[in-house]
C-alpha cells in the first residue's frame, strides 16, 4: 500500500537524522573529553614538578631546574582588566543601545548601528597595534591627572613612565569589547513589546520612565548574556594585551603603572621559549583561564534563571 | 472627576494618508459611549487621538480641537503626559507589564512623575482598585507573582485596574474584549457598569449587542471607499441609534447588511 510505503520511508528518514545527529552529538563530546584529558594531564604533570605554589608563587620561572611557577600575578591581572573594562564597557553599551533603539532618529539610527556592528568585525591585532602607538602615549595625560586627585589611594598612583599597564588594558579591552555587547544589547532593546511601551506611555510615562518601566527589565537578562560575550572576550583576548602591556610577574598595587599580566598574555608571550614543563605550565594556566571563564558564564546563567517567570518570555 | 470632551473639526493624518476627516462630537462625563463601524475606518485612529497617543506613532499627525472641559488639549504648552494620565487607555490586547507582579502592574502609574506613596497608601490603593475590577478575589493571594501568568480575561481587568489606580479623568477603550471569551467578556462589562459613575468611557467595540449592552450613547464611523478618510455618520443615544437611526447607512451596518 503506498500510504505504508510514504509512511517507513518517513520512518527511515527519521532514523537516517537521529542516528546522523546522535552521533556527530557523541563524537563531539568524545573529541571534547580527550582534549580536556590531555590538557589534564599535562596540567597535573606540571603543578607536581612546580617548586613553588602553584597558587600564590609571584614568579614565572617554569623552564628553570627545578621549575618554580605561579598564577597568582596573572589571575589578578586577568580579573582586573577584565573588571576594569566590563566597569566601562557596559554602561556605554547600554546608553548607546538605548541611542540606537529609542532615542536617535531611524536613519542616524541605521548608520551608527551599521558602524558599531563594523566595529566588531575589527581583527584584534590592529587594536593592539593602535593601542600601543596611539593610546599608550595619549593615556599620560589622563592618568597623571587621576594621580593628581587620586595617587594617595596608591591604586591610582603615577609615576610618568610610559602606560603599558592593566588599567591602559582595561581601557583598550573596554573599547575591543564594546561593540559587541552594544549590538546584542541594542537588539534586546528593539524586541521590547510595542504594546507594553505603549502601555506605559498611556499611564502618562515620559520617555524615559518608558524605559525604565519596560526597556530596562525586558532586556536585563540579554543585557547579561552580552556583557558575559564581551567579558569572555576580554578573559581571553591574547594579541591586544601583549601588544600592549608591559609585563612583570610582580603586583604593583598601582593599575596605572607598568607590570602585571593576564592568562592569555602570559601564553602567547611564553609559549615560543617554553621547554616541556614550561609549555606545561602554560597549559595549566590556561586551564584556570578555562575554569574562571565556566565560573563567570555559571554565575551569569544563574542571575538570569532566578527571574524567568519575569523575563517577559511568557508574556 | 470624569470630565466633558468636545471634538470639533478633528483630521487625523498617517504621514500622508488622511486616516480621518472633521469629526465633530461630544463625549458625556459618567456616561459610556461606544464608537462602531466597519474595520479600518478609524476607531481606534479617534480614540488615539483623545489622549494624544497618535502622535506616537511614527508620522502620526492631528488637527483640530479636543476640549476635556475646558482645557485645550492640543493647546500650546500642553504636555502630552500629563494629558495621558488624565485621559486613561486600555488596549484591545491585555498588555501587564510582564517583568512585574500583580501588584507592580496597578502600582505601575503611581510610580510616574517622581510621585511617590508609602506603602501602606499603595497597599489601599491597589487592593481597591483590584477590587473595583472584580479582579481582587481572584488575586489577593498571589499579588507578587508575575501579571502575565493570568489568565486573558484577568489580564485584562488587570489592566483596567492599572489604569483606574491613577484615577483619570477618562477611560478610553479600544476593543477590550475582542481577545476573550464570552465569561471574560460579561465580566467587563459588568465593570464598565460600574465604573461609569465615576468615569467618562469611551469602548471601541465590534459587536453590536456590546455597544446596546454597555452603552449610553453609540457613534457610528464609516468610509465611503478604502483608502478614504473615515468619517463620523451620525451619533445619538443608543436606544435611538439601534431603534431608529436618522441615516440608512447606519441602519444597514448595525442590521448587518454590510461592513
Ligand atoms: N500605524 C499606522 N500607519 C499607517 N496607517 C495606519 C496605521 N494605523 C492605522 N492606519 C490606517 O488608518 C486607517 C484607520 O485605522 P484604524 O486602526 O484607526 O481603524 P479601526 O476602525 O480601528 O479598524 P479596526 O476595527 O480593524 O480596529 C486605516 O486605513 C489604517 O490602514
Ligand atoms: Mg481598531
Amino acid at each position: 500500500m503506498p500510504a505504508t510505503n510514504k509512511n517507513t520511508t518517513t520512518r527511515l528518514g527519521d532514523r537516517v537524522f537521529s542516528t546522523l545527529s546522535k552521533g556527530s552529538g557523541i563524537a563531539l563530546l568524545v573529541i571534547m573529553a580527550a582534549i580536556a584529558l590531555f590538557l589534564a594531564i599535562r596540567a597535573v604533570v606540571a603543578i607536581r614538578e612546580d617548586e613553588g605554589n602553584f597558587l600564590t608563587t609571584f614568579q614565572w620561572d617554569a623552564n628553570a631546574d627545578p621549575p618554580v611557577f605561579g598564577i597568582a600575578v596573572l589571575l589578578f591581572g586577568t580579573v582586573v582588566s577584565s573588571v576594569i573594562a566590563m566597569a566601562l564597557a557596559v554602561p556605554v553599551a547600554v546608553g548607546i543601545a538605548l541611542f540606537i533603539s529609542h532615542f536617535a532618529p531611524r536613519r542616524l539610527a541605521t548608520t551608527i548601528g551599521y558602524v558599531v556592528d563594523l566595529l566588531a568585525a575589527v581583527p584584534s591585532i590592529i587594536y593592539g597595534l593602535w593601542g600601543a602607538l596611539y593610546l599608550v602615549p595619549h593615556m599620560t595625560g589622563l592618568f597623571l591627572w587621576l594621580d593628581q586627585f587620586f595617587g594617595w589611594t596608591k591604586v591610582l598612583a603615577y609615576d610618568g613612565t610610559p602606560a603599558r599597564s592593566l588599567m591602559t588594558v582595561g581601557i583598550l579591552l573596554a573599547i575591543m569589547v564594546l561593540p559587541i555587547i552594544t549590538s546584542v544589547t541594542r537588539e534586546v532593546f528593539l524586541q521590547t513589546p510595542k504594546a507594553n511601551q505603549e502601555a506605559a506611555l498611556a499611564l502618562g510615562a515620559t520617555r524615559w520612565e518608558v524605559i525604565r518601566m519596560t526597556v530596562l527589565p525586558f532586556g536585563r537578562s540579554g543585557v547579561i548574556s552580552a556583557s558575559m560575550l564581551g567579558l569572555g572576550r576580554a578573559l581571553g583576548e591574547t594579541m591586544a594585551v601583549a601588544t600592549v602591556l608591559s609585563p612583570s610577574f610582580l603586583i604593583d598595587p598601582s593599575l596605572l603603572e607598568s607590570g602585571g599580566g593576564t592568562f592569555a598574555q602570559n601564553i602567547a608571550s611564553q609559549f615560543k621559549e617554553a621547554g616541556g614543563t614550561g609549555r606545561d605550565a602554560l597549559i595549566a594556566s590556561g586551564l584556570v583561564l578555562f575554569v574562571l571563564t565556566l565560573l563567570v558564564n555559571g554565575a551569569a546563567r544563574l542571575i538570569i534563571a532566578r527571574r524567568r517567570e519575569y523575563s517577559g518570555a511568557n508574556a | 472627576m470624569a470630565k466633558r470632551i468636545e471634538v470639533s473639526g478633528l483630521t487625523a493624518y498617517y504621514g500622508t494618508h488622511k486616516a480621518i476627516e472633521d469629526i465633530t462630537l461630544h463625549v458625556e462625563p459618567r456616561s459610556v459611549t461606544a464608537f462602531i463601524g466597519p474595520s479600518g475606518c478609524g476607531k481606534s485612529t479617534f480614540l488615539r487621538t483623545l489622549n494624544r497617543m497618535h502622535e506616537v506613532t511614527p508620522g502620526g499627525r492631528v488637527e483640530g480641537k479636543v476640549m476635556l472641559d475646558d482645557e485645550d488639549l492640543y493647546g500650546p504648552g500642553v504636555d502630552p503626559v500629563s494629558v495621558r494620565r488624565t485621559v486613561g487607555m486600555v488596549f484591545q490586547r491585555p498588555n501587564p507589564f510582564p517583568t512585574m507582579s500583580i501588584y507592580d502592574n496597578v502600582a505601575a502609574g503611581l510610580k510616574l512623575n517622581g510621585v511617590s506613596y508609602r506603602k501602606s497608601e499603595l497597599d489601599d490603593i491597589v487592593e481597591k482598585n483590584l477590587r473595583a475590577a472584580n479582579l481582587w478575589n481572584e488575586v489577593k493571594d498571589r499579588l507578587g507573582k508575575p501579571g502575565s501568568g493570568l489568565s486573558g480575561g484577568q489580564q485584562q481587568r488587570l489592566c483596567i485596574a492599572r489604569a483606574t489606580a491613577v484615577e483619570p479623568e477618562v477611560l478610553l477603550m479600544d476593543e477590550p474584549c475582542s481577545a476573550l471569551d464570552p465569561i471574560s467578556t460579561l465580566a467587563i462589562e459588568d465593570l464598565i457598569d460600574k465604573l461609569k459613575s465615576q468615569y467618562t468611557i469611551v469602548i471601541v467595540t465590534h459587536n453590536m449587542q456590546q455597544a446596546a449592552r454597555v452603552s449610553d450613547r453609540t457613534a457610528f464611523f464609516n468610509l465611503a471607499a478604502i483608502g478614504q478618510p473615515g468619517k463620523l455618520i451620525e451619533v445619538d443615544s443608543t436606544d435611538r441609534i439601534f431603534s431608529n437611526p436618522s441615516v440608512q447607512a447606519t441602519e444597514d451596518y448595525i442590521s448587518g447588511r454590510f461592513g
